[in-house]
């Protein structure tokens, strides 16, 4: 196994490191509450920590099914590779979450087949949308399968072994030259569903767009996330899990752990390194080598996050 | 009928009956915008009344063409394009409802 725990040599993520990190096109993220504190780890490590103690679940993100640019001409093929991985594992996670673009056009085909090979995984998934996931006339599609019972355009709350989980959406009535955006009722919202609840429950909140403002150049934040995270002052353990940005971004701040997700399907740039945002075509062979886990393990308080490698291939 | 002869078949129609109305100059243009790395470009323009944009999507991620509350593309995927024929004068602030920070600007003199 490769293995990096950054977190032993007292010299932080070396800037090297990150950058190859970023450039990973992974399956999925496995995290693990410990202790009341989410941990992530890759899902090879999690396979051979099959002892893992509490409540394990997954975080997959950004499938696109339907897209079939030179960047990944199959993402419906390495969506079915990422499922395979999690039926490989020897210890089933509780329950997997998709953090947004599901589909790349909002087709009903593309939902179906998603559905197709995400199913047989046979977990519950709790999904929020992605912009792509709301493009077709009416909005209809997401709605009818993934938001029954939800609020809104798609929000909702639920507990799971001690976390308590709140699903976002901020993908919603965006404003000319803004980023992502909550709007005042999801905020609202989100106030009441907190409100009487103990500031020691662990908190996951899981949105498409990052809530923290990774590079606005690029869009990659949300106006009002500040405010969400507002609420969320005073609460012993937040973690916010996001994806959109094809790739992994982690910063801790006070109480609050942020980490965004790779995607199944196509690697972006990091930020800044390409003229746009859009899919970042490696050499196909490249490609295969670079769909592999990374996963992060990190600890509350001013430790250095630890970053652990784990290829699926070579 | 294919769609592309259907398509330019409502363009005639619409140029006819722009000039029935009289409302639009003998020489209105079409002009080309191209999104491209998630900008528009040129990014801003100064066109005539009665002249038309075409949009077009040069990437591989799906954009639209929105000026609240003047027109609206629908989702436009790789290659596909959106026109609107300016009627009035006015600065038309427009901007990609999928990536907001997408800004352009059509002045119509």
């Amino acid at each position: 196994m490769s293995h990096h725990d950054h977190s032993d040599d007292n010299n932080g993520v070396s800037r090297r490191k990150v950058l190859e990190c970023m450039t990973w096109a992974g399956t999925g993220v496995l995290w693990t509450i410990s202790g009341g504190v989410p941990r992530s780890l890759g899902l090879v490590d999690a396979a051979n920590a099959a002892e893992t103690a509490g409540m394990s679940f997954l975080q997959i993100s950004d499938s696109h099914v339907g897209f079939d640019k030179p960047a990944n001409p199959n993402a419906l093929g390495t969506l079915e590779e990422a499922i395979g991985k999690v039926n490989a594992m020897p210890k089933k996670p509780s329950f997997m979450i998709h953090t947004g673009d599901i589909s790349h056009l909002s087709k009903a085909s593309e939902f179906d087949d998603a559905d197709r090979i995400i199913s047989q995984a046979k977990l519950d998934v709790h999904y929020v949308p992605g912009e792509h996931d709301f493009l077709d006339e009416g909005v209809k599609f997401y709605k009818e399968r993934y938001g029954k019972g939800a609020k809104g355009a798609g929000w909702y709350s639920f507990d799971a072994g001690g976390v308590h989980f709140i699903g976002l959406v901020n993908v919603v009535d965006l404003k000319a030259g803004g980023l992502g955006n909550l709007g005042a009722e999801q905020l609202e919202w989100l106030e009441s569903d907190l409100k009487g609840r103990s500031k020691s429950t662990p908190v996951v909140v899981f949105a498409h767009i990052p809530l923290w403002t990774v590079y606005p150049q690029w869009g990659w934040g949300t106006e009002d996330g500040g405010r969400a995270l507002e609420y969320l002052k005073g609460y012993g353990s937040v973690t916010v899990l996001n994806g959109h940005i094809h790739q992994v971004m982690q910063k801790i701040e006070g109480n609050v752990t942020f980490h965004t997700a790779r995607s199944t399907a196509f690697p972006q740039p990091a930020p800044g390194t390409a003229p746009s945002p859009g899919p970042m075509k490696v050499a196909d062979d490249k490609l295969r080598g670079m769909l592999g886990v990374a996963s992060i393990n990190f600890k509350m308080g001013d430790q250095p996050l630890a970053i652990i490698d784990t290829p699926l291939q070579g | 009928m294919t769609l592309t002869a259907f398509r330019s078949f409502g363009a005639s129609l619409a140029v006819a009956a722009a000039l029935m109305l009289g409302g639009a100059p003998a020489h209105a243009e079409t002009i080309a915008v191209s999104i491209d790395n998630f900008t528009f470009a040129p990014n801003e323009l100064k066109v005539k009344v009665g002249d038309t944009i075409t949009w077009t999507n040069h990437d591989d991620i799906p954009h639209t063409v929105v000026a609240a509350g003047k027109f609206r593309s629908k989702t436009l995927d790789t290659d596909d394009s959106f026109s609107f024929t300016f009627a009035a004068t006015g600065d038309y602030k427009y901007f990609c409802s999928l990536h907001p920070h997408m800004t352009g600007m059509i002045k119509v003199e």
